[in-house]
């Protein structure tokens, strides 16, 4: 490691790594679909051979020499490719993106640990492979063409090819130029330049001294199928100049003709106009604007917007305090100071809840971060199985707090390894069943409300409920004479100890660690449910919250103990009769609008003590996630709340049904209730009433 | 007055990195571009005594940015170095061929950049 390896350096890296490698899967991707269609956009591969070169760059400075010699090899197949040395095959794009899953894995590996290693050998052997199988480049059209040779030698390799390309396919090549003021030439040089891409391929940009000291002339040589006068029509531009850049004649030693004719659209002698003409070098505040980044981004870590969200959090406390404070003095003393503060206090709710939502919103990421990942799961485990997957993604724009995007990646990962190891069947079974040889995986998120719903689905061959329930009787998790719904077997997959690895070949093996996804859902305060339809497919799907850091709760209590419940999950609130609780099963239930509402007593399942004075009346919250409802038996309800929830650390994460902590601003600690958590819980105790 | 060093790199890493090592030869005034496009913008408004850029920039390529460095009189005797990959050899002949004073390939150790800048830039004793 060299002198860089600063661990704050190294972090940076890293950072900037998982972006590439974002950026490189994204393009792939692109690339696979154009390798469909036959077209390759050079622009495309151009990015991504960017791409591998800066990672190739970056992490030989920090001294990652695994990470610098893979992406080397890539840089090199990308280079080919890009230069036209080789072709785009099916076969290269399996080899660059199982290049991306491995650099991938490194990042991630030396993340937690700068030592972490893997074999590199089997893809570098493809790689070569690959590379070894490079043609001789073709014999050089740029002799055969009347370009100065200063706009030549600031071509780079790659733009020399782009050049060679487009004389290759006969295209015509034009000599755009064009003189700006220094003051505003970004702007017009990128309003030309985008009205020339609309008409071929921009292929060098040359800046050059302008015609006068405040001003910079340009060259755009541009490869385009349209006639000189057309693009010069296109643009419109009175101080643009255009030329046609001529072939030379076949004969050897052919003298390069001069002055091409040249079209302008006006010829337009540069007359100085006061405005246009002063460049704003004075005045340090000139200075700083010209000093601005193009790039608007600011990359933040996330423990930084943590701290944030928690001073907001403080803050929404403190002014809860404040507003009872200024409550009790207009009660006491009604003059209009009282009434003032009252006022002052409303101001200050108004601004802190527009705080709050722009710190939520600074932590919002598109769900796409997760779904581009997946792509290369699927990708991949298809390959290991034999399989042919197809993934639909919709709704990758949906927006999510970047912590719970990034502690889904796990679950959503051995869920989609699950559909497509055990839901998924190999081409020939699908087309025997009749069914199209490549399967589909779609990914789908949408909002909802205050909640995201991710659904995978797949179209594969389902979930045995016959299986299911023999393996469950056989565990001995039910007993055989029970009957069980559709949905009660599916839940029987969520049950630890459901299935053992010794058995994952044996049925479909859907329950594989789901128990553990679940878990890891719950811990969100998300939900999963699964669908399925023999022979037709499954779908899981996952409910989640957008975001955990400051939420509205419901106060309640049960025997003494106060608790929030999310008030997202809230559907309604009633006072209850004890006498209309009827008995079903074992079960607590009440008749609620022409359904059957189960019921779960909050001291019972927190095993608290009982009441010693008898129940007149009962409070319940009726929760719901998803399709399910759950009456949610307490003493008292308190009132709503803002809450800070605060996690409650790996020691006590395995408590059940408690999402976390939260701080009631009187010096109180209270608990969060996990309402998937209380709801899988009770439901799942509905199917082990039959045991 | 410290002499100032424009440095056009569009990753950001990379770029943190430079001016780190930079920083530790102590007083020199530091000036980013984060493409080539951004250091045309900086060039005319702030004297700069030497630039280094990368070749792989999207618009501008950093030889596009040597050559309107050398060829321009306001310029043209400011040392410019480049910064490459072995891989990009022709590019790098090009654009020493264009002018540049010197190259760094990537990896490069922060004294290989130190030593040439001090051997362009003296610092007064």
């Amino acid at each position: 490691m060299s002198d860089h390896s600063s661990s704050r350096a190294i972090h940076e890296f890293l950072a900037e790594a998982e972006e590439i490698i974002e950026n490189l899967n994204r393009g792939l991707v692109s690339m696979g679909e154009q390798v469909e269609s036959g077209e390759i956009d050079p622009d495309t591969v151009n990015a991504i051979f960017r791409e591998a070169h800066s990672i190739k760059g970056l992490s030989g400075m920090f001294g990652f020499d695994d990470i610098s010699q893979l992406s080397h090899q890539m840089e090199n197949l990308l280079d080919s490719l890009r230069l036209g040395k080789l072709s785009l095959s099916r076969q290269m794009l399996e080899v660059l993106f199982q290049g991306v899953e491995t650099l991938a894995r490194l990042v991630s590996g030396k993340a937690d640990d700068d030592a972490f290693q893997l074999d590199l050998g089997p893809v570098m052997a493809l790689i070569e492979n690959l590379l070894e199988g490079e043609p001789d480049p073709a014999a050089d059209l740029l002799d055969g063409i009347d370009l100065d040779s200063s706009l030549l030698n600031v071509l780079t390799e790659y733009e020399e090819h782009r050049l060679r390309e487009n004389l290759s396919r006969g295209r015509r090549l034009l000599l755009v130029k064009a003189n700006f003021s220094l003051a505003s030439f970004d702007q017009e040089l990128a309003e030309l330049t985008d009205a020339l891409k609309k008409t071929g391929e921009l292929i060098s940009t040359l800046p050059s001294p302008g015609d006068a000291d405040d001003r910079i002339g340009f060259q755009l040589l541009v490869g385009t199928d349209r006639e000189l006068s057309e693009v010069s029509a296109a643009i419109d531009r009175d101080s643009v100049k255009f030329e046609e850049v001529h072939r030379k004649p076949p004969s050897s030693g052919a003298h390069p003709t001069t002055a091409n004719p040249t079209v302008t659209n006006a010829e337009v002698e540069d007359v100085a106009t006061g405005s246009e003409l002063t460049d704003p070098v004075a005045g340090a505040d000139e200075q700083a604007a010209s000093l601005r980044s193009f790039s608007r981004t600011v990359r933040v870590d996330i423990e930084k917007l943590d701290n944030l969200m928690n001073i907001v959090g403080e803050l929404v406390l403190s002014k809860g305090a404040i507003q009872r404070i200024a409550e009790e003095i207009k009660d006491k003393v009604s003059n209009d100071l009282a009434a003032d503060l009252h006022k002052a206090t409303r101001g200050l709710e108004r601004r802190l809840d527009e705080l709050q939502a722009g710190v939520m919103e600074v932590r919002m990421v598109p769900i796409s971060q997760l779904f581009d990942k997946m792509t290369r799961i699927v990708r991949r485990v298809a390959n290991e199985h034999g399989k042919s997957v197809s993934l639909d993604i919709r709704g990758a724009e949906t927006e999510l707090d970047k912590l719970i995007v990034e502690d889904l990646t796990d679950p959503l990962m051995h869920i989609i390894r699950n559909a497509i190891d055990h839901g998924i069947e190999t081409p020939e079974e699908r087309k025997s069943a009749g069914k199209e040889e490549r399967a589909r995986i779609s990914l789908h998120a949408s909002q909802k409300g205050n909640h995201v719903v991710i659904e995978v689905q797949d179209d594969g061959r389902g979930i045995d409920p016959q299986r299911v329930r023999q393996k469950a009787i056989e565990k001995g998790l039910i007993s055989s004479e029970v009957v069980l719904s559709r949905e009660e077997v599916h839940d029987l997959l969520f049950m630890p100890g459901f299935s053992t690895r010794d058995e994952v070949s044996d049925l479909s093996g859907r329950g594989v660690g789901m128990d553990v996804v679940k878990n890891n859902i719950a811990a969100l305060s998300g939900m999963i449910e699964i669908d399925s339809e023999p022979g037709q497919g499954t779908t899981m799907t996952i409910t989640l919250p957008i975001t955990l850091a400051i939420i509205k709760a419901l106060i309640v209590r049960a025997s003494g103990q106060t608790y929030a419940v999310p008030i997202n999950s809230v559907l309604e609130t009633l006072m209850l009769d004890p006498a209309v609780i009827e008995t079903i099963e074992r079960r607590e239930v009440i008749e609620l609008r022409n359904s059957t509402l189960p019921l779960l007593r909050l001291s019972e399942a927190f095993d608290l003590p009982l009441n010693e004075h008898h129940e007149e009346k009962l409070f319940v919250a009726v929760v719901g996630l998803a399709e399910k409802r759950l009456g949610i038996v307490v003493d008292e309800l308190l009132g709503q709340q803002d809450v800070v929830i605060k996690s409650l650390g790996r020691t006590l994460s395995f408590v059940k049904g408690i999402a976390g902590a939260a701080d009631l601003g009187s010096q109180r600690t209270i608990l969060v209730l996990d309402v998937g958590g209380l709801m899988s819980e009770a439901l799942r105790a509905e199917v082990g009433a039959h045991v | 007055m410290a002499a100032k060093i424009l440095i056009a790199e569009d990753s950001p890493t990379m770029r943190s990195l430079i001016v780190s090592t930079i920083a530790a030869l102590g007083d020199y005034e530091i000036v980013e571009a984060a493409n080539g496009f951004e250091a045309l913008r900086i060039l005319p408004r702030e004297k700069v005594d030497l630039v280094i850029t990368d070749i792989n920039m999207p618009d501008i390529n950093g030889l596009e940015l040597v050559s309107f460095v050398k060829n321009n009189p306001n310029y043209q005797n400011t040392p410019l170095f480049i910064i490459s990959t072995e891989s990009s050899e022709r590019d790098r002949e090009k654009g020493m061929a264009l002018g540049a004073d010197a190259y760094l390939v990537k990896p490069f150790s922060p004294e290989e950049l130190q030593s040439l800048i001090r051997q362009y830039l003296p610092q007064e004793a």
